[in-house]
């Protein structure tokens, strides 16, 4: 073995990276917050290449990730007191899951990356390890044809990269399962409520403006003193699609989204009709609009769900579109008739 | 079956034994344990518990799997009926300009 030789040509290329710590400061707990919140989530992003962790050296073990600075942030928070090697790959600022489902976190760009970093000059082994979700763009037979480097497909969290290599660089069953508790629902509802806000404003001011109406005309001073019914409701439909139904998704047993959602819509509807005294048909206008929109939100949050199909998803919506989408238009229509008789 | 299933009888997963070597790659990708081997064949487990991900068939260097893959997303489904394409999840990398 000539190793001492190796190592040593190994050195200058290796020594001009750039070292990361295993540290989080309190920048990046604030950057993840916002874009939690999907405050410059477009633009959380890291520099692709390779990065040093602590001192590696050629012998040291390459963790892949995603130049989404959240992806990236979660590995090296869980590389501490290790010696290794990240090396990010360009997904245009998107995580490693959804990365791989578009093929930005793929094949073609895994094996463009090592040659791009120079990887074979500057680790001996030929092993990279890839987080388990990647494998969804990545086809690891043909990244080691490609490159000489064959795949390790690492665990699920980067949590739990350390009992993965304990394991022998092997992720046991636990560690390779994505499971959907309310903590990672939690985390994804405010990207998803702040999505559709200003389609929540436009909703709430076109039914600010209707509450006017009278079939004398058009009354100022109903609107401000009837708006209050229908913005709560939808409000509260959008709230129930979005935040609640997903806190509590298998609380309510239908399979479908769109069911779990339209179930809140009415315990919205009821609960709403319990402390606001309003006429019969706007109830029942309000009624159908909350049950339309809470279900058309959680149906959404398939996006956002870790165990859904495309199939199922598809089906699902085939039937479920065009009632809400009735649901809605019959309840504008008694919204207004409520206003005129 | 697990706590969280979707549909019954939906996902488009297809496993042919006679190709299966018996790797078990398709074990280790799987994110939702849908496959295990038993003499030396991949087998699935519990059809309803995928969400056609489609890790399983790309690395597959057998080809023994098949799955029609994609998000499975209702936006990225309005998105491509609207844009007349197949489904995306377009909704971040358009605006990524800020980025450069």
């Amino acid at each position: 073995m000539n190793l001492p030789i190796d190592f040593q040509s190994f050195k200058p290329l290796a020594l001009s990276l750039p070292a990361v710590s295993t540290q989080l400061n309190w920048m990046d707990y604030l950057g993840a917050i916002k874009v939690r919140w999907g405050i410059g989530r477009d633009c959380y992003t890291v520099i692709p290449g390779l990065y040093k962790v602590g001192n590696p050296n050629s012998e040291s073990d390459v963790f892949v990730s995603a130049n989404y600075k959240l992806s990236f942030d979660a590995l090296r928070k869980n590389l501490d007191s290790l010696n290794a090697w990240i090396l990010v790959i360009d997904t245009k600022g998107i995580n490693v899951w959804c990365a791989a489902g578009k093929g930005t976190f793929g094949t073609d760009n895994l094996v463009k990356s090592i040659k791009k970093t120079s990887l074979e000059s500057i680790v001996k082994h030929r092993t990279i390890i890839v987080p388990q979700l990647g494998a969804v763009g990545v086809a690891a037979h043909i990244v080691k044809k490609q490159s000489g480097f064959r795949v390790v497909y690492g665990p699920v969290h980067a949590k739990d990269i350390k009992a993965f290599i304990q394991a022998g660089y092997k992720a046991t069953p636990e560690i390779r399962e994505m499971t959907f508790p309310i903590q990672e629902r939690a985390k994804l509802i405010p990207v998803d409520m702040m999505y559709g806000k200003y389609k929540l404003l436009i909703v709430l001011f076109v039914f600010f403006v209707l509450s006017g109406l009278d079939r004398t005309g058009f009354l100022f001073a109903k609107m401000l003193e009837t708006s209050l019914f229908p913005l709560v409701n939808i409000i509260g439909a959008y709230l129930a699609g979005i935040v609640i139904a997903p806190l509590l998704l298998p609380l309510v047993p239908f399979r479908a989204f769109t069911f779990k959602g339209a179930f809140w819509g009415v315990v919205i509807t009821l609960v709403l009709n319990l402390l606001f005294k309003v006429p019969l048909i706007e109830s029942i206008a309000m009624g159908l609009i909350n049950l339309s929109l809470a279900s058309f939100m959680t149906m959404n949050f398939t996006g956002s769900s870790t165990y859904t199909s495309l199939s199922g998803v598809k089906k699902e919506m085939k039937w479920a579109i065009p009632f809400q989408i009735a649901f809605a238009v019959v309840g504008l229509i008694l919204f207004i008739i409520s206003k005129l008789v | 079956m697990k706590t969280m299933q979707y549909f019954k009888n939906v996902v488009t997963l297809k496993l042919d034994a006679e190709l299966c070597t018996g790797c078990g790659l398709c074990v280790m990708v799987c994110p939702h344990a849908v496959f295990e081997i038993s003499n030396r064949k991949a087998r699935i487990v519990d059809i309803d518990d995928c969400m056609e991900c489609g890790a399983c068939a790309l690395n597959c260097q057998f080809g023994a799997i098949a799955v029609k893959s994609g998000v499975g997303c209702a936006a990225g489904i309005l998105n491509g009926i609207l844009t007349n394409s197949e489904p995306s999840c377009d909704c971040s990398d358009s605006k990524s300009i800020c980025c450069e």
